[in-house]
């Protein structure tokens, strides 16, 4: 018998004006034992699905037809039913474990709380499984932790405890709704290890719903992909990434940058029609092209920040040291790559060269000049004019109260108040055009519009400058992987048709490795390797770097 | 603190001839200047101020102009009447508030909710002595089950008196303690009904269901503890309100307290107890501040670990 069976089911969110399908009919079955995959771009209904397993839809969504059948037990047959099962027979791991955990309760508190709910253990019994639970997940010195907060663990060990609340009944099903998303690689891969072994060793049948295709393919032995609340396809893993039938399929997958090659452009197969080569940047006949000259555009020498934790005494015991003598240069008309995992420093030197933030020591030499010496505005509007940056997240880094127009047209007035605004006008519709936004767009809002189309928006308003460089922090990781595409691409034709020079910093590697002529790793602070791309992927000289790309989820492991 | 006795002294510094208000018509010049002599209203106001806040800190507040004793005497006597009062209704603005405001926030669309919600409105809308007179009317007037003012009769233990150990004295503080309560208490419930709404939808609530754990602990172990935190930095600065208020209060109900003394003062312009309950009711909120910042060192595990770190 199957284990878990899902029966042709719809989820419905009734909204006040319209009916939003987050799920149509969907079926899917689970054995004991394997891990299947779900995926899907954000609002495919993938998570739908998973809260619909533990009847947890928010409002005001509801399940409309179809059922779950858990095991023998019809989950929706009776209200009564799932109140049984949660925390007892079915685990679930949330995205993300900031959140997960209540803040003003120990994890210990938590813990047995949850044994003594399900299980008729007295409370010493109870703490003991518990302790128990948090070494096997991996948890050193767990009878001291114990008793800490939350917010006294870090993210990776905060998923270990979400595990173990989770598992801590011994559930039969365990759904992790994108467990690692929120997480550094070399973090992510032991949480997928620790998964994977558990599944192993308790027989659980695990549903990992995820966007990242390299994690499927390295965990997951089935995979079912969503669109739109429609169940796409689903079968065996290596069948769905090799030989995939639907065309949305192909088109997911084959908009997952490889990690084992560089590639020109990302193939975009809703797009095929327009003919490759056709650019459409309108921009380029305004654009003050400057040659490119063979010289360093930015020379960065040994660059240091801390961060003073006490506003009043300058202890240097509680500082942190986020930059650390680091030295580079761009060479214009380059793409400079700058990898880490969170906390590596990436985004302060980023902040540093845009002059966001002033360095602790060190210089910053743009063209050949000191930026941070520079004390008068004036002297620094030139600078600031050239170099532009891109932010990662593009739903709080456009405001919210001003016309797409006026996001534009800012900088532009800003550097040029003399400007007519008749030229503003037409200067802004080519911006637009050139990052394939409609005139239309300018008289509208930023919430109008989707992830990615924000973040072209961010892209004409850094563009409006026209700047030489282009300082690009994590520019795509919110953004769905077709989405990202597309948006790489566009970066790509820029930086091609306008001589841009581009910091390009990113904790995913596969992107980089299709973005950057060089790349340079950072840890904790500090530089661990500068190379040219292929050969730090091909012959890594550094620890680090070698551990990172051994960790990495690769979907190509799919063919091993 | 200080801020406020500079401003307290010389507000009421300015504000006429107190030796006025003191003597009689056919009080002669030179007893007037002995007076003022002896009072030293003839040094210059720094000097005047550096007494005044050097008694104070004391706890010396001087003689009251109108009634010709010491003021600390008199704080100390009405001091517990308005604290009791206080106290009381603070307790049950915050009990009831929480309740309600926990069951609003739980049962959000109930036929009940939606009466404590208009009626919460009433007590945010409505002026406090308008409900004061109301609730004399009510109970006093047409039903003649509690008394309408004074605090009935009080027990002397030491330098407290108390009425909370007789009948009458219990009776007694009922209306005027729920009267004063009520504009809190509806406060309270809106804060507490948002905060539980909100915390409701959090993450770790829908993760703290999915383990199985039942909806009764959710609501009061793991919802409420989270919602009490704002509530208790909102509450602590209301019950320096509560005392502000009082004043309002224990004029409709004759509540000999503090706020009415003050009142009296007021009429007579006596002011060494004006500056006395202004430096006094600044004391208070200080306190209660200082109070409530401990208080969040106990329930934010967030912040007692901060605060070690720093220290360690």
């Amino acid at each position: 018998m199957t284990f878990l069976k899902i029966n042709n089911l719809s989820v419905n969110y009734e909204m006040r004006r319209e009916t939003v399908y987050a799920a149509k009919k969907v079926n899917i079955n689970v054995e004991r034992g394997e891990i299947l995959g779900l995926v899907g771009e954000s609002g495919s209904g993938k998570s739908t699905v998973g809260n619909a397993i533990i009847n947890l839809i928010d409002e005001p969504g509801k399940v409309s037809g179809g059922s779950i059948i858990l095991d023998g037990t019809d989950i929706y047959e009776n209200p009564d039913n799932i109140l049984k099962l949660r925390g007892k027979k079915i685990g679930l791991i949330f995205q993300d474990p900031q959140t997960s955990l209540n803040p003003i309760l120990t994890i210990g508190e938590q813990l047995i709380e949850t044994i003594q709910t399900h299980l008729k253990l007295n409370t010493e019994e109870a703490k003991n499984k518990a302790i128990n639970l948090l070494n096997e997940v991996g948890i050193k010195d767990a009878e001291t932790r114990f008793n800490n907060y939350p917010h006294q663990f870090s993210g990776g060990m905060r998923q270990r405890v979400v595990i173990s609340l989770a598992l801590c009944c011994e559930p039969e099903l365990l759904i992790a709704d994108e467990p690692t998303t929120a997480l550094d690689v070399s973090i992510q891969s032991q949480i997928l290890d620790l998964i994977k072994r558990l599944t192993k060793e308790r027989n659980l049948a695990v549903i990992l719903i995820t966007h990242d295709m390299g994690v499927i393919s390295e965990t997951t032995s089935r995979v079912a992909v969503m669109k739109n609340g429609d169940l796409v396809e689903i079968g065996p893993t290596k069948e769905i990434l090799t030989k995939p039938k639907e065309i949305y399929t192909k088109a997911l997958v084959s908009s997952v940058p490889p990690t084992n090659k560089k590639i020109d452009r990302f193939k975009i197969i809703e797009k095929e029609n327009k003919t490759q080569g056709e650019t459409n940047i309108k921009i380029l006949n305004r654009w003050t092209k400057k040659d490119i000259i063979d010289q360093d555009l930015v020379k960065v020498k040994n660059l240091c920040k801390t961060f003073d934790d006490n506003f009043f005494t300058e202890s240097t015991k509680n500082s942190v040291m986020a930059v650390d003598d680091v030295s580079f240069n761009i060479k214009e008309g380059e793409s400079f790559g700058l990898v880490g995992e969170s906390g590596s420093g990436k985004s302060t030197i980023a902040k540093m060269i845009v002059n966001l933030y002033s360095p602790s020591a060190g210089d910053i030499d743009f063209d050949n000049v000191c930026i941070t010496k520079i004390k008068s505005n004036k002297e620094m509007m030139k600078f600031r004019k050239q170099i532009q940056m891109i932010f990662q997240d593009p739903y709080s880094s456009l405001n919210g109260r001003l016309k797409v127009k006026d996001i534009v047209s800012e900088p532009i007035k800003l550097h040029n108040p003399s400007i007519s605004s008749k030229d503003i006008d037409s200067y802004i519709y080519d911006l637009l055009e050139s990052v394939e936004l409609t005139q239309q767009s300018a008289e509208r809002y930023p919430h109008e519009f989707s992830g990615g189309q924000r973040q072209r928006i961010s892209i004409a308003r850094a563009l409006a400058t026209q700047p030489r460089l282009l300082v690009c922090d994590e520019p795509t990781s919110a953004l769905d992987v077709s989405i990202q595409a597309q948006i790489l691409n566009l970066l790509k034709d820029l930086q091609e048709q306008l001589n841009l020079t581009i910091l390009f910093i990113s904790h995913d590697l596969p992107v980089v490795r299709q973005m950057c002529d060089r790349i340079a790793v950072l840890k904790n602070g500090k530089l661990c390797e500068i190379s040219k791309t292929e050969e730090l992927f091909k012959n890594p000289s550094h620890d680090y770097t070698k551990e990172l790309l051994t960790l990495m989820p690769k979907i190509e492991s799919i063919y091993n | 603190m200080l801020v406020v006795a500079f401003v307290s002294f010389s507000l009421f510094n300015f504000v006429g001839d107190p030796i006025n208000n003191m003597v009689g018509e056919e009080t002669s010049d030179e007893e007037r200047a002995e007076l003022r002599e002896t009072l030293g209203l003839t040094d210059p106001i720094y000097v005047q101020f550096t007494r005044f806040v050097g008694n104070a800190a004391k706890g010396n507040f001087g003689i009251s102009y109108q009634l010709k004793r010491p003021v600390s005497e008199l704080i100390s006597e009405r001091l517990p009447a308005t604290i009791e009062l206080v106290l009381i209704s603070a307790l049950i603005a915050l009990v009831s508030g929480t309740l309600l405001g926990v069951y609003t926030g739980i049962n959000r669309k109930g036929f009940l909710s939606d009466i404590i919600l208009a009626i919460s409105l009433l007590g945010v809308s409505l002026p406090t002595f308008v409900i004061g007179i109301l609730f004399i009317y009510l109970f006093a007037v047409i039903l003649g089950i509690l008394p309408s003012f004074g605090r009935g009769e009080v027990v002397s233990l030491g330098y407290w008196t108390t009425g909370f150990l007789t009948l009458s004295g219990l009776k007694a503080i009922i209306l005027p303690s729920v009267t004063l309560s009520l504009f809190q208490m509806t406060y309270i419930i809106r804060l507490v009904r948002a905060e539980m709404m909100e915390i409701l939808q959090t993450d770790y609530i829908k993760f703290a269901r999915a383990r199985g754990i039942s909806e009764k602990s959710i609501h009061y172990k793991h919802a409420l503890k989270n919602g009490l935190i704002p509530v208790i930095t909102i509450a602590g600065i209301n019950i320096g309100t509560l005392i502000a208020f009082s004043i309002i209060t224990e004029t409709v109900f004759q509540w000999p307290g503090m706020g009415f003394l003050f009142i009296q003062a007021v009429q007579f312009v006596d002011i060494p107890i004006m500056s006395a309950y202004l430096v006094f009711i600044a004391f208070v909120f200080v306190m209660i501040n200082f109070i409530v910042d401990i208080l969040y060192y106990f329930i934010d595990p967030r912040i007692r670990v901060k605060a070690e770190a720093v220290s360690g």
